[in-house]
């Protein structure tokens, strides 16, 4: 079966750390940085990004709208 | 495969909506006031009615969405934000109308205007947004709180006997004829935001066929009033809020399909 493969690319200088999007990961890809952005707040990255499927579920989430979702079908 | 040949525009799947504007949300970290923005918005970009929209924005931490909602927009008076409504859409009918209200504007200052805007049955679309409390003046009690629900104003939980009763203001209005679509849902996880992105797209259709008012209830969080962080307040909102405060459609197509509210008609549902 193909395999989908996903990436995220998250707007580091909007994300306010509220952490929702790590817990509606269903493959438990994202955490927050150590370091912290403009405004001093710690956002999500891809800790694990060999695990993203592209589900969008961490976008949908995602109250400020900072996660952009890209996905494509592996061979 | 590298990440970056999946980070390319052909395999782009998700993207903030163009229809909010640039400026960044004054909310709170994990507030579902944004979450709600952006469904709102993705609805009227797929609806394509963006030059057609007008929303009436209230009195509240959501007092500044037409910053950040780039469609037609007015600013009301505290709770009037349905009767503005009313007048927008009797002098353009053709117009998309909705108003954006919070509990402390809708379920407060402003139940009469939302009671008989309702039972009129304006062809609008009415969002509500229930966190239990007066999120922008510092967190204390509104209609909404729940019972025993610690706000600034109530630091020892709301005691009934003394502040009364919480009001469930959508089991209300779905009892009113005027209503076509009443529904409560939330924003907490992806599930519910597609649930709830459904019923605003569900009730922008009704108001271009003109089926009479939608009222849509999003229970939300407000971590920083209840003084928790942004996921144990939605773990808080779970335990307590969605027990009194059940999702679910409760009217649709002007029926009420709600067992709670058929009971209480003494219809039997079983």
């Amino acid at each position: 079966m193909a395999k989908m493969k996903g990436a995220i690319v998250v707007d580091m200088e909007r994300c306010k750390g509220c952490e929702l999007c790590v817990g509606s990961c269903p493959t438990d890809v994202i955490r927050m940085a150590g370091e912290v952005n403009g405004k001093g707040y710690h956002f999500a990255y891809m800790e694990y990004p060999d695990n993203c499927t592209g589900c969008t579920n961490c976008a949908v989430v995602c109250p400020d709208g900072v996660i952009t979702v890209y996905r494509v079908k592996e061979d | 495969m590298d990440i970056k040949d999946i980070i390319k525009p052909e395999n782009l799947v998700y993207k903030r909506t163009p229809l909010l504007t640039s400026n960044t949300l004054s909310y709170c970290p994990g507030c579902g006031h944004g979450t709600t923005h952006r469904v709102i918005m993705e609805v009227i970009e797929e609806m394509g009615i963006q030059a057609d929209t007008i929303g009436i924005a209230p009195v509240g931490c959501s007092v500044l969405a037409y910053d950040f909602m780039d469609i037609d927009m007015v600013q009301a008076a505290h709770g009037r934000a349905p009767a503005v409504a009313t007048g927008i859409k009797r002098t353009w009918p053709e117009k998309f109308v909705f108003s954006y209200q919070g509990d402390g504007d809708l379920a407060a200052i402003g139940t009469s205007e939302t009671i008989h805007c309702c039972n009129r049955g304006e062809s609008i679309v009415i969002i509500f947004i229930n966190n239990g409390i007066y999120g922008m003046t510092g967190g204390q009690m509104a209609p909404t709180t729940l019972v025993g629900m610690k706000s600034s104003t109530s630091p020892y939980g709301r005691d009934v006997a003394f502040m009364g009763n919480p009001l469930k203001i959508t089991e209300l209005v779905a009892q009113l004829p005027g209503t076509c679509f009443v529904t409560r849902q939330a924003v907490h996880t992806p599930a519910a935001v597609r649930k709830t992105k459904k019923a605003v797209r569900m009730a922008f259709e009704n108001q271009k066929a003109n089926k009479g008012l939608s009222f849509i209830e999003v229970v939300s969080n407000c971590n920083s009033g209840w003084k928790m962080t942004p996921v144990a307040a939605n773990k808080w909102m779970e335990e307590n809020m969605f027990p009194f405060y059940p999702l679910g459609d409760m009217k649709v197509d002007g029926r009420i399909v709600s067992k709670e509210l058929l009971s209480l008609a003494g219809v039997k549902t079983e």
